[in-house]
């Protein structure tokens, strides 16, 4: 397929189960650690879909999900979000940001596959 | 002798009638089909019993004297009916609001419910009234006399003193039977006021008919009696205008204040609306009934020899033309007047005589027994009906002594004046707030001792009770005190002199003393409701019986002391009597003990009143007393109260403000941690789940693969160990339930221990400690293990988080005034001022974040630290990050 | 009249009402002076009233009152049973 994928996410062992899935699944890979120049890397990097965590140092999932939003070109960008914080609130505030989907942790590995591989060919 | 007999006969089957009416009439009010009996007629009939038999018979006789005089005793009562908007609507109103039962009563209850006061107004009414009740009887014996020829003035006969006897005793017998049937004490006798009301009817009739009978019959019509009356010797206007003026003003007066017309005018009142009507119906009755007056009285000196006694030539005109039956008629009419008015009267003064004289000796009398409550009902019948029998015994005594003379024809101006004295105390009253009841005393009391020196003594004749040396020259000689002469003015008419002196040094001393006087909370307040009553009263309630209740004292006492605090002092009081409940019998004991409970609220003038008032009072309603007693609270307490509230409220607000305030911060910092728990919990949880899918689901895994995702799989199951267990200590330190284990130990010790345990497991060089060989032979008393945990954590953080090249950890310790002060300081870039001041909070992290860190660990510090008594603050402007962790004091153990 | 909002109506209802009381108040007055008028007449000399006069004048004044009264009581009746404004 060799479809690409960008991760951002700040916990190493979370960031490693995902690409060893991913991988092993024909996606190649990326991965970004930080907030601060997350948008940046996404649009120098023009992944088929983005994984993003909410919770990252210096900037929030949503804010960034909501910069790229308005990036040309990236409107329709599928970006599945990941948090840890299960609260209702928090599932409003991703589609209100303009998530194309909401997981919570822990996910099972093959929901993140189902999820991946729905929102690049959906 | 015949002709008397017929008489008493008659009198016999006209007396059996008047019994019929008040019968029927109660009757008919207890079966509630009374609505007749209140209608303004019978009202306005009701109040001719100020026609009485002097003024049936004594009116001719005085137009026969004295010419058109006798209407002024006409006049007066007119205005006073005629200008009702002014005092008798208010009369009326106070008496129905504050259930008035007499005149003695109403000034009392005005006056501070004052009971001296009522004692002394009706012992004044009683003076008053026993001779015009005298005059009744004698005014009917005469006129028996009159019809059997016998009648001669001079001549005292056993005979005309047993028909007063039994005059008085059926009189007596009437007024018991029907003005003490119940004490369902509204104080309305339908029965009484319907007879008396037919006995209006009667009497109107009768002297109409002789009326009718002298001018059409004996004379020619109206002009030839008019001829008649200019050729007689009344034939012209020869009245002083002195006396003329007095005596309007002192019929009127009197009207107001005689007790028994205050007994038909105010008590018998059923509505106010009836004054309405009695405004110009009865003027018209009184009208009417002077009319013929005149007339008669010209034709009756015309008629009959020189000599014979004017009073009756109502009888004696017809008689005398041999007209039986007018004659009959005639005396039916006085008859009617002279019972009507004993009546009323004995009902009037027994109430106040019982009221205000029996029951208050009678219940001090009865303070030694067990209980005061039960038979009072029985008691205060009881004792009316005693006070009627003597008040009627009282006035044919008074006919006896007097000798039935023409003494007695006097008595009914000079009774007039003497209830006048009331005027003064009784208008002021209702008309001015300052009048208080030392005012009303020595008003009081200088109008009686004048009428009495100037009018009353001297009226038994002179040299019987006042000497003509006193007449002449005053007492011992002073010249300005003469009984009619006063101030040295002589040449006044005696009566209007009496009168003249008396009202008028009556109302000064009434005006001066209360202005000069302080009137009781009391009387203040009774002042206010009696002045202002049309501004105060509601509509009026019904009369309130005359028990002694404790749940009445009760329903006081709640309203004074509060609902809570009385039921307590009831039940308390009940208890120390032995009863069950909460209703203490009203013993003396709990009386007193209560007065005094009152007094603490209202003062203790009050409060006596109160309880006296419920106890002793047969004619105070506990309505009363509920008036007294809210306003005096509401006096007392509304400024304050409203103030008091008005703090009391801002200040719960406030504190509702804060409350709320620090509910919803509460509420946000629990959803922020249980947020944060849930996000720590979770991240550990993610590692493992994904890994151990991997280990579960993926073939062909190497064994470095397979080794390295278990390891992480123990990695994260020990980070969230750790983190449960960072949890639960927090938990256990916030929530204070932490046992410390104090130990003593040294510093230096400690610090070794906690360094060698932050860096176990990791490369010797990643972080390198410099300590300071100061202070450290400190000797601590304190949780070593907690304090140790501190320090752990402290290093741990700086070897976590210093990102210097070589990482390096001074740890310096000092020591001044017993406090020991330990600073951990490295050589990174320290930490944000933004950071600085979060760093201490659950789930903070300060910078780049590291996995292995919970973000509990600082919090739990300085949770440990408040604990032990000392504090752990971050020392900025060191370079790098720097933590001061300040030892409770150790005063004693570094002197060791 | 009928055009005008309905409290002036009462307005001048209860205006007519206390002008009305006035009069009753006033009653009494009239009554006094009408009766205080014998303390003029002379009771002496040649131009004495005579009693027939007297007594007519006197009842004339009391008639006189009781209409009026009676006049009033019913006027009031007929313009409301309403309690008065206190004297």
């Amino acid at each position: 397929m060799g479809k690409s994928v960008l991760l951002i996410e700040d916990e190493p062992n979370i960031i490693e189960a995902i690409s060893f899935i991913l991988s092993r699944d024909g996606w190649s890979v990326a991965t970004h650690s930080n907030g601060h120049d997350a948008v940046g890397v996404v649009v120098g990097s023009r992944p088929d879909i983005v994984i993003l965590d909410v919770m990252l140092p210096g900037k929030t999932g949503y804010e960034i999900l909501r910069e790229l939003r308005e990036v040309e070109g990236l409107v329709d960008l599928p970006v599945l979000m990941l948090t840890a914080k299960g609260q209702v609130k928090d599932r409003e505030m991703a589609e209100r940001a303009g998530a194309s989907r909401f997981m919570t942790k822990p996910f099972s590995n093959s929901e993140v596959l189902e999820a991946v591989r729905d929102l690049v060919t959906g | 002798m015949g002709t008397l007999n017929m008489l008493v006969l008659v009198c016999l089957v006209y007396v059996a009638f008047l019994f019929l009416v008040a019968f029927a009439a109660e009757r008919a009010a207890i079966r509630g089909k009374g609505g007749w009996l209140r209608s303004p007629i019978v009202y306005t009939l009701s109040l001719s019993i100020y026609c009485t038999a002097w003024t049936f018979y004594g009116a001719v006789g005085y137009a026969a004297r004295s010419g058109l005089e006798y209407l002024t005793i006409y006049i007066g009562p007119s205005l006073v009916m005629v200008g009702w908007w002014w005092v008798l609507r208010k009369l009326v109103r106070i008496g129905r609001t504050q259930r008035v039962t007499s005149i003695a009563d109403l000034i009392s209850s005005r006056y501070g419910k004052s009971n001296l006061l009522a004692v002394g107004v009706t012992v004044l009414a009683v003076i008053g009234t026993t001779p015009y009740i005298a005059l009744q009887l004698q005014s009917v014996t005469v006129s028996f006399a009159v019809f059997s020829d016998v009648y001669d003035a001079s001549a005292p006969l056993g005979e005309q003193e047993s028909n007063a006897l039994l005059v008085a005793a059926g009189l007596a017998l009437f007024t018991i039977i029907f003005g003490t049937r119940n004490l369902d004490v509204n104080e309305r006798h339908h029965g009484v006021v319907m007879a008396i009301a037919v006995e209006a009817v009667v009497k109107l009739f009768a002297l109409l008919a002789v009326g009718v009978f002298v001018v059409w019959g004996i004379g020619g019509g109206v002009g030839d009696i008019l001829q008649r009356i200019d050729a007689s010797k009344i034939g012209t206007w020869q009245i002083e205008g002195d006396r003329w003026a007095t005596l309007i003003f002192l019929s009127a007066a009197a009207f107001l204040c005689l007790p028994r017309m205050f007994q038909v005018l105010v008590v018998e009142n059923d509505s106010e609306d009836h004054l309405r009507t009695a405004s110009w119906a009865f003027p018209a009755y009184l009208m009417v009934m002077s009319l013929f007056v005149v007339p008669i009285a010209v034709v009756g000196l015309d008629l009959l020899p020189a000599g014979s006694n004017p009073d009756f030539f109502v009888l004696t005109v017809p008689l005398a033309t041999g007209n039986n039956s007018l004659a009959m008629l005639s005396f039916l009419g006085g008859f009617s007047s002279a019972t009507s008015m004993v009546i009323v009267a004995a009902l009037a003064l027994s109430t106040m005589v019982s009221n205000h004289i029996v029951m208050p000796i009678w219940l001090n009398s009865n303070f030694g027994g067990a209980t005061v409550s039960g038979d009072v009902r029985h008691v205060v019948l009881l004792s009316r009906r005693i006070s009627i029998g003597a008040v009627v015994t009282l006035g044919y005594l008074y006919y006896r002594m007097s000798g039935g003379g023409t003494a007695l024809a006097s008595i009914g101006l000079i009774s007039f004046a003497g209830v006048a004295q009331f005027l003064p105390v009784l208008i002021g009253g209702i008309f001015w707030r300052g009048a208080t009841r030392l005012g009303a005393f020595a008003g009081l009391t200088v109008g009686f001792v004048i009428w009495a020196y100037a009018l009353l003594l001297p009226s038994f004749g002179t040299g019987t009770l006042v000497s003509e040396a006193l007449l002449a020259q005053g007492p011992l000689g002073i010249g300005w005190l003469r009984p009619q002469a006063f101030f040295g003015i002589t040449g006044m008419d005696p009566l209007v002199h009496a009168i003249f002196w008396s009202i008028l040094l009556n109302a000064l001393a009434f005006f001066l003393v209360s202005l000069g006087g302080f009137p009781s909370p009391v009387e203040r307040l009774q002042g206010a409701q009696f002045v202002n009553v049309f501004e105060h009263s509601g509509t009026p309630q019904g009369w309130s019986g005359d028990l002694v209740q404790s749940e009445d004292l009760m329903i006081m006492a709640q309203r004074i002391l509060g609902a809570r605090e009385a039921q307590g002092l009831f039940e308390r009081e009940a208890k120390r009597q032995g009863m069950g409940g909460v209703l203490p019998e009203p013993s003396p004991d709990f009386l007193q003990v209560l007065e005094r409970e009152l007094s603490g609220s209202v003062g203790v003038a009050t409060a006596h009143a109160m309880v006296e008032q419920i106890v002793g009072g047969a004619s105070v309603s506990v309505e009363d007393l509920m008036a007294v007693a809210d306003e005096t609270a509401q006096i007392m307490e509304h400024s304050s109260q409203l103030e008091a509230k008005s703090q009391e409220l801002s200040r719960t607000a406030r504190q509702l403000r804060q409350a709320n305030d620090k509910l919803t911060q509460i509420s946000s910092q629990k959803d922020a941690f249980l947020s944060q728990v849930s996000h720590e919990l979770r991240t550990p949880m993610t590692s493992i789940r994904a890994f151990s899918e991997i280990l579960r689901d993926t073939d062909r895994l190497s064994a470095a693969e397979q080794t390295k995702y278990s390891t992480i799989i123990h990695d994260e199951a020990l980070r969230l160990t750790r983190l449960l267990d960072d949890l639960l200590d927090l938990s256990v330190l916030e929530s204070g339930q932490v046992s410390l284990n104090v130990q003593t130990g040294k510093l230096d010790g400690l610090l070794d221990h906690a360094i060698a345990t932050a860096l176990t497991g990791s490369g010797q060089d990643s972080l390198r400690i410099r300590r300071t060989r100061g202070h450290k032979q400190a000797l601590l008393r304190t949780d070593l293990d907690r304090l140790s945990q501190v320090f752990i954590n402290l290093i741990g953080n700086a070897q976590k988080y210093c990102d210097a090249e070589n990482p390096e950890l001074r740890i310096e310790v000092s020591q001044s005034n017993g406090q020991v002060t330990v600073d951990f300081i490295d050589n990174g870039h320290g930490i944000s001022k933004k950071d600085q001041a979060v760093i201490f909070e659950k789930f903070a992290r300060a910078g780049v974040q590291r996995a292995s860190g919970a973000g509990l660990g600082l919090a739990i510090c300085r949770e440990i630290m408040t604990r032990l008594g000392g504090t752990v603050s971050y020392l900025p402007g060191q370079g790098g990050a720097a933590f001061r962790v300040v030892l409770a004091d150790q005063d004693q153990l570094a002197a060791q | 009249m009928s055009e005008r909002p309905k409290h002036l109506f009462l307005e001048r209802q209860s205006y007519r009402r206390r002008r009305l009381i006035d009069l009753i108040r006033m009653c009494p007055v009239i009554g006094a002076i009408l009766w205080a008028v014998p303390l003029l007449w002379r009771t002496d000399g040649a131009e004495q009233i005579s009693t027939s006069d007297a007594v007519v004048y006197v009842f004339l004044v009391w008639l006189g009152l009781v209409l009026m009264s009676a006049f009033l009581a019913r006027a009031l009746r007929d313009g409301g049973d309403a309690d008065g404004d206190g004297s």
